[in-house]
């Protein structure tokens, strides 16, 4: 028994600490009970297994910076071949991102997302309190992995007809996401939140699909576009998404390395 | 004015079976409209104008689609007899499994491994080999609990509703052995407790 002064307090055996000592300092003498209070700092260790283009990374990393949780970021070369540490870390699925809060892993980005949302619960909110609201969040979030990815990673990997379907498929999934937000400032309403966390890192990618794709995302949907400079104004976001030409930079480099088109 | 709960569905969905469990656990009273999938009734394409898929989960007029997010809102919503456990890594870890299970087992729309799913209607030994090791992953994560994640039945013995009967169905049908007592003990144990509880009996269809 004994107070908190930073995250863990032993007492040395013996005494209990008079829990009115919140002032009690490492080493420090209480001089009306004999006890010695030391305090071991042993803070929260996070790390983030990750790779600097993924968008699932970035989801990651924007929580993180929202809640102002220290970590360890550990770049993994998943074009050169995966760490030992990703493989123990998340076997079943072998992907980052993957989130080591004090040795455990959580992994799957929405699901980390959630999870440094509710282990940090005292700190900025992430999702919406509302039951309703916080279900049109998910809802939305799992369309953007099931249409928006799926179609986008066609768009620069596909050509001529399928291309094409996939370039319709694409834009139909953004004026969908268009209409959620709304007039809204962010997708989370007056708040940047889970859904814009979501969605954003997909900015970074928008430039790879409008050159691959041969088109233009903001004369479709410029509320979205709009809504993109928003948050990019927001220092998590600055921070953590990479310039839009690094990425293509990036897939050119890749698609040259595999000899694809 | 009472709680108005409805749900559109579809008996013979694994997907629609798991939000009647997850009703009748809670005892919420709701409403079943069963859907004609080849003819779209004016209310589903309403509700989930997106997907245009059931189940949709209508309350006091608010529709909610896709079977995980009408789970944890049910959860969130009617807090008696929890559905997913307290602790925020109990609760990554019960997504988890849940999302792998949508994934490796139930998504024949989705281009990505669903294993399980292929290898009952393959020969292909590869295809056979990687839903073992899936399915291996599933018997060591039960491990010795009677359902996943404890004693009661949660999210993840919900969801997972699909090995219980589907994944037998299948098999009859199709001739393959995936989930043999030999191989996975632990699962075939977690079958038969699972199929045992008379909620999910009266939820599930029966196996014509």
């Amino acid at each position: 028994m004994g107070v908190k002064f930073g995250p863990v307090l032993y007492i040395v055996p013996g005494d209990i600490c008079s829990s009115t000592c919140f002032l009690t300092f490492p080493g420090f003498l209480c001089p009306s009970i004999s006890c010695v209070s030391v305090t071991v700092t042993m803070a929260e260790e996070v790390v983030l297994l990750d790779f600097w283009p993924s968008m699932f990374g970035m989801r990651a990393r924007l929580a993180l910076a929202e809640k102002g949780i220290q970590y360890e970021y550990k770049e993994e070369d998943l074009v050169g071949g995966k760490s030992q540490l990703l493989l123990k870390m998340n076997p079943v699925q072998k992907k980052i991102p993957v989130l080591i809060h004090n040795g455990i892993p959580v992994s799957e980005s929405l699901i980390v997302v959630q999870y440094i949302d509710e282990a940090w619960s005292e700190r900025y909110q992430l999702l919406p309190s509302d039951p309703y609201q916080r279900a049109r969040a998910r809802f939305w979030a799992d369309f953007i992995d099931k249409k928006v990815w799926t179609s986008g990673h066609q768009v620069r990997s596909s050509k001529g007809a399928e291309q094409e379907a996939a370039k319709v498929e694409f834009m139909d999934s953004l004026k969908l996401l268009e209409g959620e937000l709304g007039d809204k400032p962010y997708f989370g309403g007056q708040n940047f939140g889970f859904l814009d966390i979501a969605f954003i890192p997909f900015y970074g990618w928008f430039h790879t699909y409008e050159t691959f794709g041969n088109f233009s995302i903001e004369a479709s949907c410029p509320k979205l576009i709009a809504w993109a400079k928003r948050c990019m104004e927001r220092e998590s976001v600055l921070k953590t998404l990479p310039q839009q030409h690094k990425i293509y930079d990036f897939v050119l480099h890749v698609n040259k390395m595999f000899g694809l088109h | 004015m009472g709680e108005e709960v409805k749900l559109l569905g579809l008996k013979r969905s694994p997907y629609s079976c798991r939000v009647e469990i997850a009703l009748k656990v809670k005892g919420i009273e709701y409403e079943f409209i069963e859907e004609d999938l080849s003819n779209k009734s004016p209310m589903l394409l309403e509700y989930n104008s997106v997907h245009k898929k059931v189940p949709v989960l209508v309350h006091n007029g608010r529709a909610i689609a896709e079977s995980l997010v009408i789970l944890e809102y049910i959860d969130e919503t009617w807090k008696d007899t929890p559905i997913l456990p307290r602790d925020p890594y109990d609760r990554a870890m019960a997504r988890f499994w849940v999302k792998f299970i949508d994934e490796k087992a139930l998504h024949p729309s989705i281009d990505c491994t669903h294993s399980v799913y292929k290898a009952c209607t393959t020969q292909d030994e590869e295809v056979i080999e990687e839903a073992y090791g899936d399915v291996e992953f599933l018997e060591t994560e039960l491990n010795d609990k009677r359902f996943f994640s404890g004693e009661s039945i949660g999210l993840v013995n919900i969801v997972v509703n699909f090995v219980g009967l589907w994944l037998g169905v299948i098999q009859e049908v199709r001739g393959v052995e995936l989930l043999n007592k030999e191989k996975f003990p632990k699962l075939c144990g977690w079958v038969d407790e699972f199929l045992g509880s008379s909620i999910v009996r009266e939820s599930l269809p029966s196996r014509e």
